[in-house]
């Protein structure tokens, strides 16, 4: 404990008396820039909300379906089987920034009728696309751990294939696999900042307009904060939802 | 592995199924239940053939209740969702009338208190028992025991073995696979050595444990004597 403040005290100090610390934390920690583009920022990460929360939606739903199909035994799943894992090695191989490229310019471009060309359109479908393929993987590795022993038990009762997944499978599968899931979705939540590249003025657009008026970098470290602040709690909040699980189910939290 | 059981079990016939390790007890079982792919040989429950092309294979377990080594109890769910479960999905039941018969039956094993509760919180008896009324609770034909003791504390053992005794004075069809010689010997109409995947020797418990006629059933019992399990 002494020996990390320590630490940091040095680092700190370092940091400050290093020659080019004046320019620094005038261009990047201006208390007035800061006061002034916060609010703007703020407003625009309404959007980003907005976009993650549809997408995590989305994909919760859409990777799950993945992983079942995945899992599907048999020959005549083959073709399913197929489908969804090379759908995972592209969508994973792909850089997220691309994918949103491509579909946020291009699909518009082909001016087909009916087709939305909304960037919030093709952002969120973008990234639904891609985070299906990294969370498809976390559900299929849920899936897999929980013990063969459960579906003999479940289909023992006369269960099917389908009722044994639905009320046996999935749900310890899913339990397990939360804290994995949100690391994706941290991921996801800070990747809807990528949206700017399409030029849609959400926060980190919006952080760009600021910083390339003023000539200061201040709004980056205003969104940075933005983001640290809403991660942080989502992570203590699953520790919490695992530990009461834990309590729930051994009782007493004795282990 | 199997090759070549023949056995017949009769309406409210007890039969103990003994013998070492890997002999094929469990396996039987599991075949009965349809749980390991039968490749030869067929099974008739009630003059139904199991094994037949196009049976519904879930209709087919839903007869039979099987109870395991390992409990296999759903540990996300609550005892009483443990019991209902099958009950609404399989059989269609009400929740009403899942939840009154499983009430019933954990009342008669004297779970009562325990509806509840998780399966994580209950001695490895009190969860056996439950296993127990879970495959009860769809009424079937024959029950099949699985070496329902072999994972518990000698002093819990017991507790699961009246249940079971409970359940052969009620008339249930039952066929136990067990290293409890004594317990079978009681509750047993009849037992068969299994060895090799094959019943080497069947026969009323008075015979088979005083006088076997086979050198290896009569070898088997004497090393579960010299264990001190008889």
């Amino acid at each position: 404990m002494v020996s990390t403040l320590v630490f940091f005290a040095i680092v700190g100090l370092l940091i400050i008396r290093s020659s080019g610390w004046p320019v620094v934390r005038q261009s990047f920690f201006d208390g007035e820039e800061f006061a002034l583009a916060f609010p703007e920022i703020l407003s625009k990460f309404g959007r980003n909300v907005f976009i993650f929360c549809v997408a995590e939606v989305l994909v919760l739903t859409f990777a799950l379906l993945l992983a079942v199909l995945r899992s599907l035994p048999g020959p005549v799943f083959a073709p399913l089987r197929l489908f969804a894992a090379a759908y995972t090695d592209i969508f994973r191989g792909v850089p997220t920034i691309l994918v949103i490229a491509l579909l946020g310019f291009g699909m518009p471009a082909l001016e087909l009728k009916g087709l939305p060309n909304s960037d919030v359109f093709w952002a969120i479908l973008a990234l639904t696309l891609v985070y299906s393929a990294y969370v498809a993987e976390v559900y299929r590795a849920g899936i897999e751990s929980i013990h063969p022993s459960q579906v003999a038990s479940a289909r023992s009762l006369g269960l099917t294939r389908g009722q044994s997944l639905r009320h046996v499978v999935l749900p310890q599968a899913v339990r397990r696999v939360v804290p994995p899931l949100l690391n994706d979705f941290i991921g996801l939540q800070k990747d809807s900042a990528l949206v700017a590249f399409l030029g849609y003025t959400e926060a980190l657009q919006q952080a760009r307009i600021i910083q390339a008026t003023d000539f200061n970098f201040t709004p980056y470290v205003a969104l940075a904060l933005i983001y640290v602040c809403i991660t942080i709690p989502q992570t203590r909040f699953v520790d919490w939802l695992i530990a009461r699980e834990r309590t729930k189910r051994q009782g007493g939290g004795e282990l | 592995m199997l090759r070549g059981v023949d056995l017949a079990v009769e309406d409210h016939e007890v039969v103990c199924l003994i013998g070492a390790s890997g002999s094929g007890k469990s396996t039987l079982l599991r075949c009965i239940d349809l749980l390991e792919p039968v490749d030869a040989g067929r099974i008739w429950i009630e003059g139904d053939e199991v094994t037949a092309a196009g049976v519904d294979q879930n209709s087919v377990r839903r007869r039979i209740g099987i109870v395991f080594q390992a409990f296999n109890l759903f540990p996300h769910m609550t005892v009483m969702r443990n019991v209902t479960l099958a009950q609404e999905k399989a059989l269609e039941r009400s929740a009403a009338q899942a939840r009154t018969k499983a009430t019933e039956l954990l009342g008669r094993f004297g779970l009562a208190d325990k509806a509840e509760d998780y399966p994580d919180r209950l001695s490895g008896g009190q969860q056996q028992r439950v296993a127990i009324a879970r495959a009860l609770a769809l009424d079937p034909d024959v029950m099949l025991l699985d070496e329902v003791t072999s994972a518990l504390d000698p002093v819990l053992v017991a507790e699961v073995l009246d249940a079971i005794r409970e359940l052969a004075v009620g008339g249930m069809t039952m066929v136990i696979a067990t290293h409890e010689m004594g317990f079978a010997r009681d509750v047993a109409n009849r037992v068969a050595f299994l060895e090799q995947g094959r019943i080497l020797e069947e026969g009323p418990p008075e015979q088979m444990f005083s006088e076997p006629r086979e050198e290896a059933t009569r070898r088997f019992l004497d090393r579960i004597i010299a264990a001190g399990r008889m």
